[in-house]
């Protein structure tokens, strides 16, 4: 998001935040694998339901069934998905701003801010989706406090949903770049930045959406 | 051999500091200037946590002694741990991590000098956070591991135990942030010519430490996050009546808390691993193999953390599991200690206090591990375990270890640091007091261990076959204060009135030692070319004549037409409020919230202002 | 000029720019990387509703493999692994070693990697 670094010497020819931002990645495998693993270590192992998989019947008689919403989920992962298609149209885009467009079809994959826009809103939506299903399992008996389960998804989810918030704003922060004086190819590696964080949410949403969802 | 040392006792007096200022210091991203600050600042945890090492040496003096109460004891030993592993062992090697990796690699800063800055605010709040408690007796008291169920709200109702889990979360931060700086900063900006491997062993030993911490620290934040939640939002992570499993904080700790370890030996070894070789006039012996040695520490040092858990009941496969890759990790540390005598046999030996602190490592370092392998057998170790025999081996490592590579390292770079030497006398004074008052304090521990002494208990009675050595352990924690206040009248004392050193009064042969003492704000007029390990002992004409330009003294960036980073107050304050945001924790969500939105938009200011002034 | 080395050794010095000049995968490639990920996707999904499936012992790694596939393929072509500096390639492959490790470590630790093995 600042101004592209003068040029100074570098042992790998490489720009260092591409290297950090790695690294940083690397790191944050950690972090989820830590959540990640909790969650299978506590799997099953509920004292009391709701369930991700199976029904429940509490000692008061009320019945819950399991209480995943596989349809629901379905749809946000395909959402985040294609989010990850839009910002690499996006990232493309900001590289190719120089090249002239000729067709409609040119201008309209050439249009940083279209792709941004798509990036962002197809994100929200992913969050969106995540504040109901949230909504639906609180009113359905599942809280943070309920059991194993639901502290350790909550809490799972919750932390990714967190990191896709961190990077809608940072979508964001780059239109709003866009808008003031244009992203070209000298951003292009802070619009890959924030890409690979992107992507890499993306990415950790498909392992959850496996171990979590689709697993029983 | 080109040496551009100036002779050693120049008249001319080291240039200060053009500016010298608070404001100078609280702007600054210079990380020379981090370095010197994280150095003050550690230094001073470290005798905060020896004087809590002491009164807990007084207590334990005699048996059934009266001094402290023991829910006092239990704060005692726990912010001594804590004190120690993260505001003074570790901070004290992100002094040399700041003020060395740019200078031995040949760079004019690390890869972000903000972002650098931000780390040292954040460690420098998050001590201050986690320490003034105990001024009130509401000092974590969980022990420095903070072993759940003991540290859930369940057992542990007070503050004490949330001044922990956010200070540490704090302080993570701080050493995260640091790693993703030095990795870039070690991969990136290496001088032409300095391929990895010939890079300084100091160099070498913090890279692979910094891949420690990022891959370390995440798992600690996770398990602090959960403890967090467990504490203030009611979940059930550690929750056994709901369920949870008591190891759960056990494995995901050590999982952290093992490669921990490694991080607060390797800085030591690699400063070792300057100072023998330039104290015998000898290339370190075995380079590659030191070299390979420190990357297989660091990978295998994740693989054996469940020997720390040998009594809990794991079952025959996990315990020997862990039993073989934690004999299998004292290889290459073995390796290492033969290295370094091989290094120095047949060497022109010259002992300076430095010289002496690093034989002292390689010697008290190998009997900690004697002891460390010993533990590695789960039969044996089931009898150690939580006595005092635990106590005295990982003192042997950390003290007659991590401590005595860092003290070799501050006497060695003090003059590149300030511009003077610490006076020789008083260091062979420090030395030879510490080196015995060290011992005399933590040998006895492995036989009043042996003879079943528990950790963590504030008294004992007399009469168990524990009084004398605990006597004698205490005598020598008294004369450890000596010998420190020997160290710290040194350091004051030479930094006014010190002896000029001039660039290189140690002779020895890598980049850092090939520029003015002080080091001057640009570091090198041009940078450097290296075409081997020992630039300044093996260099060809290119290298000699790079070496030359770089000696010159008084020359100020305008005239080299070298541009440098804007100083800057907005790394303090958005650690400052993120620090504060935490606060909110204990406070009210309207703290949080505020400070929040006050980082953040420090944040973006950050972000969207330059580096640097605008050049070609 | 002061912050270049004195003696410039074209090997050794020069960043390349030659670095940015990598193969782009073109849009038409990102769009069938999409296409193969929906793919995938519905195909997890349906797997979910054959209670055959799910009962037999090939589901799981079914599951798994399909997922690793999903991530190797973001991670190869968006996050452009495929195509750049092998730096970055190391870079994340340590780690992701290591934190799979764990992962199993844990698992087995706590009696679910027999559990899910079927034992």
């Amino acid at each position: 998001m600042s101004a592209p670094a003068a040029h100074h010497y570098t042992s790998t020819g490489l720009d260092s935040r591409k290297i950090a931002i790695w690294a940083f990645i690397g790191s944050e495998c950690m972090l989820f694998v830590s959540l990640i693993s909790t969650y299978l270590i506590y799997k099953g192992k509920s004292l009391v339901g709701p369930y991700p998989h199976e029904a429940y019947t509490s000692p008061t008689g009320q019945t819950f069934p399991p209480i995943l919403d596989i349809p629901v989920t379905s749809a946000s992962t395909f959402v985040l998905l294609m989010s990850s298609l839009a910002m690499v149209l996006a990232l493309a885009a900001v590289q190719n701003k120089e090249v002239p467009k000729h067709t409609t079809g040119d201008r309209i994959l050439g249009s940083s801010k279209l792709w941004l826009w798509m990036t962002a809103l197809l994100g929200t939506t992913f969050l969106g989706f995540q504040a109901y299903e949230f909504t639906a399992f609180v009113n359905e008996g599942l809280t943070i406090r309920t059991n194993l389960f639901g502290s350790s998804f909550f809490t799972l989810t919750g932390f990714h949903g967190a990191h896709v918030t961190a990077g809608v704003i940072w979508l964001v922060s780059l239109l709003a770049i866009d808008y003031r004086r244009g992203l070209g190819p000298n951003d292009a590696l802070n619009v890959d930045l924030a890409a690979l964080y992107w992507h890499f949410v993306d990415v950790v949403w498909i392992v959850i959406f496996t171990l979590v969802y689709l697993i029983q | 051999m080109a040496t551009t040392a100036m002779p050693v006792g120049s008249s001319t007096a080291p240039h200060e500091y053009e500016n010298s200022g608070l404001w100078s210091w609280l702007t600054t991203v210079d990380h020379k200037r981090i370095g010197v600050l994280y150095l003050y600042t550690s230094l001073f945890f470290f005798i905060w946590g020896g004087m809590e090492a002491v009164i807990i040496r007084a207590q334990l003096q005699g048996p059934n002694g009266q001094l402290v109460s023991a829910e006092m004891y239990n704060q005692l030993f726990t912010m001594h741990g804590t004190t120690m592993v993260f505001l003074a062992i570790m901070p004290l090697s992100a002094a040399f991590f700041n003020f060395l990796i740019p200078l031995q690699i040949g760079a004019r800063d690390v890869a972000f000098p903000r972002l650098n800055a931000f780390s040292y605010w954040v460690y420098l709040f998050g001590g201050i956070f986690i320490t003034v408690p105990i001024l009130f007796q509401l000092a974590p008291n969980g022990g420095w591991f903070g072993y759940t169920p003991l540290t859930t709200r369940a057992y542990s109702p007070g503050i004490n135990i949330d001044f922990w889990v956010i200070g540490l979360q704090i302080l993570g931060v701080s050493s995260l942030a640091a790693a993703f700086n030095f990795i870039t900063t070690i991969i990136n900006l290496r001088a032409p010519g300095m391929t990895l491997m010939r890079m300084p062993m100091f160099t070498w030993m913090s890279f692979v430490v910094q891949f420690l911490v990022i891959l370390a620290f995440p798992v600690i934040t996770i398990a602090l996050v959960f403890l967090l939640f467990d504490r203030f939002f009611g979940t059930n992570f550690y929750t056994v009546a709901q369920g949870a499993d008591p190891l759960l904080w056990q494995h995901l700790f050590w999982i952290f808390g093992h490669p921990e370890v490694y991080i607060l030996i390797l800085p030591a070894f690699g400063l070792v691993s300057e100072v023998l070789p330039t104290f015998s006039r000898k290339p370190l012996f075995g380079y590659p193999v030191m070299v390979y040695s420190g990357i297989l520490i660091g990978v295998l040092g994740f693989g054996v953390w469940a020997h720390h858990m040998f009594s809990v009941g794991m079952g025959p496969i996990a315990d020997s599991f862990f039993a073989l890759s934690t004999l299998l990790i004292g290889i290459p540390t073995g390796v290492k200690i033969f290295n370094w005598i091989a290094t120095m046999a047949q060497g022109s030996l010259r002992f300076t206090t430095a010289m002496l602190f690093a034989v002292g490592l390689v010697a008290l370092f190998t009997i900690g591990g004697i002891s460390g392998v010993m533990h590695a057998s789960p039969p044996a170790d089931l009898q150690q375990t939580d006595t005092y025999f635990v106590v005295a081996h990982f003192h042997y490592v950390l003290f007659g270890g991590s401590i005595m590579g860092i003290f070799a390292g501050i006497y060695h770079y003090f003059p590149k640091m300030f511009g003077r030497l610490m006076n020789e006398r008083l260091g062979k004074w420090h030395f030879w007091l510490n080196f015995i008052a060290m011992n005399l304090t933590f040998f006895p521990m492995h036989f009043s261990g042996m003879l079943g002494m528990p950790r963590r208990i504030y008294t004992y009675d007399g009469g168990q076959g524990w009084d004398t050595f605990n006597f004698i352990s205490s005598m020598g924690a008294y004369m450890l204060v000596v010998s420190t206040s020997i160290f710290v009248f040194n350091f004051f004392r030479s930094k006014k009135r010190g002896e000029v050193a001039g660039s290189n009064p140690w002779e020895a042969g890598t980049l850092e030692w090939s520029i003015p003492s002080p080091a001057p704000e640009y570091n090198f007029a041009v940078l450097p070319t290296v075409s081997s390990r020992y630039p300044l002992w093996e260099g060809n004409e290119h290298d000699a004549e790079s070496a030359r330009i770089n000696a010159q003294e008084g020359k100020t960036p305008a005239q080299l037409n070298i541009v440098l980073p804007y100083s800057t107050i907005k790394p303090l304050i958005v650690a400052g409020s993120m620090v504060l945001m935490f606060c909110g924790l204990l406070t009210t969500i309207a703290v949080t919230m505020i400070f929040a939105a006050i980082m953040v938009v420090a944040l973006y200011s950050w972000l969207l202002s330059p580096l640097e002034p605008e050049h070609h | 000029m002061a912050n270049e080395p004195v003696h410039s050794d074209p090997a050794a010095t020069t960043p390349h720019a030659a670095a940015h000049e990598h193969h782009h995968p073109t849009w038409q490639t990102y769009v069938k990387v999409g296409a193969v990920l929906t793919a995938i996707t519905v195909a997890e999904v349906w797997a979910y509703y054959i209670p055959s499936l799910v009962a037999s012992r090939i589901f799981v790694p079914m599951l798994l493999i399909m997922s690793a596939v999903k991530f190797i393929t973001v991670v190869m072509f968006y996050m452009h692994l495929k195509y750049d500096h092998k730096l970055f390639r190391v870079l994340f492959t340590g780690p992701l070693f290591i934190a799979a490790l764990t992962l199993l470590a844990l698992m087995f630790l706590f009696g679910q990697l027999a559990a899910k093995l079927g034992r």
